[in-house]
């Protein structure tokens, strides 16, 4: 605005000769504007819009009179008794505390074996790192719920050659079983994103300058110091990314529990708390305490990602 | 160049490394090697299992499926017999899912590349009153999930009357934060400030040089931005769960868990879920393995500034 009001004073001080050049300032300008105006206006429609609608009938509630709201519906404001009644539902807190139980572990595991695999890859003595790395990243193109399935039909006995496996060894595994299927979800979910967070990993080792392996080799310093010593550090950032992006992902957990439930009857309708909220909406159409339910979750991702990035900051100053 | 000291010499290093040694030290090496490839091996096993799996069950037919070992192909070869009835079923609906798969994802990446390397190129070239407050908010966007403005993002078109059509799931696709942010800076990296005040001087105008300059200059953080995207949208089930009801509209994954959802009465069903599942993952999968190179690039690139 302001700068559109300095470039307007500036003719009458000037000569008409440089009215061209003072169009130009002008359309600097807006040219910021014009060129963002496509993205904001999607921004604001699918981003700020949606969570403003989210915030709102999160504290409204509907009522309708008559048996099916024909003689009208009335809206009011309804205070937190929305949150209340989201909090206030065991299955949803169990959700999740299944959620939490479910990052714990399965996260630090996967950023283990992604930061593994990656050493691995770059390092000297890997043989087809391109054959690997392709093996490693195909998953990722697998969408999740085509995944699920693909793993589904490995832990259905019966179908499954696993249990054939397993046999041989004296097994008898039961992936679907109420105590195990959290675990057979972590696994799909470590087999469809440990080649993408892997990728980064290997991005930023590609960047440690080729200076310091040398020093290092002049130093004598071994493979495994190398790793702990040089390259641990400097993929750091990467570590953090990948660590917030899986911590944001297991909040939001929703296709592998959906679609393995057709199979596995231990998983409910409250099994993930998107579920939950998914099962609030369009199994009880209760929109205002679902969308109590998506502020919920989007505080508890915004939460542990800031936990996280000051844990991460706090040990490194 | 300085072309003995780029970053790859660690691969560069191997070859240098042996000349000095003697036969322990290559032996050693040789140990090292050899227990490095099995492990890649076994975990490559486990990333490929699963594939494999169904490349073989897609090949069977019902009874086989059940009564053959799943890790081994059946005597009798149904392979395209499965696939003639994946593509048959219900009027070729699966041809359909997968058309509006790509329309899904090919258009919404495409136009959220463009999106994207717009705002992100005028955040990073331009400096204007309100920058940081746009920059910040759109930053705070990459935070947000997905999955908790799907509801509301419902609620909302339900209301304009957009629910339940290619728009409500094309549009929300547009929008990449993620997307504008690496963008942004790869723009403050590479694009020259003083190549665009040259291209100013000449009389070109804003927007042509974004065009001319900035997108060239972009191209490689807009392949990641794109493959990106691209993924993103192929692999989404929440949104256009949450958005369509009319399966004519369904991407690809929503239409074939409704047959998945289908096989505990009808058995038949196990055939068209693994050819379908065969032929939905084949078309990424190859565009994962050839475009990985371009995708490492512009991480790279985005990662080191």
């Amino acid at each position: 605005m302001t700068t559109t009001s300095r470039a307007g004073q500036r003719p009458a001080r000037q000569l008409p000769r440089t009215k061209a050049r003072n169009n130009r300032t002008d359309g600097a300008a807006r040219a910021p504007w014009m060129l963002l105006a496509p993205f904001l206006v999607l921004f604001v429609l699918t981003f700020i819009l949606p969570i403003f609608v989210a915030v709102l009938s999160s504290f409204t509630k509907v009522t309708r009179s008559g048996l099916f709201g024909e003689t009208g519906v009335e809206s009011e404001f309804a205070g937190f008794s929305n949150y209340a009644q989201a909090l206030g539902d065991g299955s949803f807190i169990a959700s999740i505390g299944r959620m939490l139980l479910f990052g714990i572990i399965q996260v630090p595991v996967m950023i283990a074996l992604c930061t593994v695999l990656a050493l691995m890859l770059e390092s000297a003595s890997a043989k087809w790192p391109s054959f690997f790395r392709a093996a490693y990243f195909l998953p990722y193109g697998v969408p999740g719920v085509i995944a699920t399935i693909l793993w589904s039909f490995l832990y259905v006995p019966g179908l499954s050659p696993l249990f054939d496996i397993a046999a041989l060894v004296g097994l008898t595994p039961d992936f679907l079983g109420a105590n195990s299927v959290l675990w057979s979800i972590a696994n799909i979910v470590t087999w469809s994103y440990t080649g993408y967070n892997m990728l980064i990993i290997v991005a930023q080792l590609k960047a440690i300058p080729g200076e310091l392996y040398e020093a290092a080799k002049v130093d004598g310093a071994s493979t495994f110091r190398v790793a702990l010593s040089i390259q641990l550090p400097l993929i750091k950032p990467a570590l953090v990314l990948t660590t917030v992006f899986s911590i944001i992902g297991t909040l939001q957990l929703f296709a592998e529990a959906e679609v393995l439930k057709t199979v596995a009857p231990a998983i409910d309708s409250q099994y993930t708390p998107n579920l939950s909220a998914y099962t609030t909406a369009f199994a009880y159409n209760d929109y205002n305490v679902a969308a109590a339910q998506a502020v919920l979750i989007a505080l508890a991702a915004f939460t542990l990602s800031f936990a996280f990035l000051k844990f991460t900051n706090r040990k490194s100053s | 160049m300085t072309s003995t000291v780029t970053p790859t010499s660690t691969a560069a290093a191997a070859p240098a490394g042996k000349s000095p040694a003697g036969p322990a030290r290559s032996a050693r090496k040789g140990r090292s090697s050899t227990i490095i490839v099995t492990g890649l091996l076994v975990v490559a096993l486990y990333f490929l299992t699963p594939v494999y799996w169904v490349l073989v069950a897609s090949t069977k037919s019902t009874e086989d499926l059940f009564s053959t070992n799943g890790f081994w192909f059946a005597p009798t070869f149904a392979l395209w017999d499965n696939i003639a009835q994946v593509l048959s079923a219900d009027d070729g609906i699966f041809i359909r899912w997968f058309l509006n798969s790509v329309l899904y994802a090919g258009v919404g990446a495409l136009l959220a590349t463009y999106f994207a390397a717009a705002g992100g190129y005028a955040l990073a070239k331009y400096e204007f009153r309100g920058r940081n407050l746009v920059f910040g908010t759109i930053l705070g966007g990459v935070l947000v999930p997905g999955t908790a403005t799907a509801l509301p993002l419902f609620l909302l078109f339900s209301q304009l009357g957009l629910a339940n059509t290619y728009w409500s799931v094309l549009l929300p696709s547009l929008v990449s934060p993620f997307g504008l942010f690496l963008c942004r800076i790869y723009s403050q990296a590479t694009v020259d400030t003083s190549l665009i005040e040259a291209a100013r001087l000449d009389g070109a105008s804003e927007l042509r040089i974004f065009h001319t300059i900035g997108l060239r200059v972009l191209t490689p953080a807009l392949v990641t931005v794109f493959l990106f995207q691209l993924v993103g949208i192929w692999n989404n089930y929440f949104l256009p769960l949450v958005m369509l009801s009319d399966t004519g509209l369904y991407p690809i994954t929503l239409g074939l868990n409704t047959w998945l959802s289908q096989v505990d009465r009808l058995p038949e069903f196990y055939e068209l879920t693994t050819g379908g599942v065969l032929l939905s993952i084949i078309p990424l999968s190859i565009a994962m393995v050839i475009l990985q190179r371009f995708w490492r690039g512009g991480l790279t690139e985005g990662a080191v500034k």
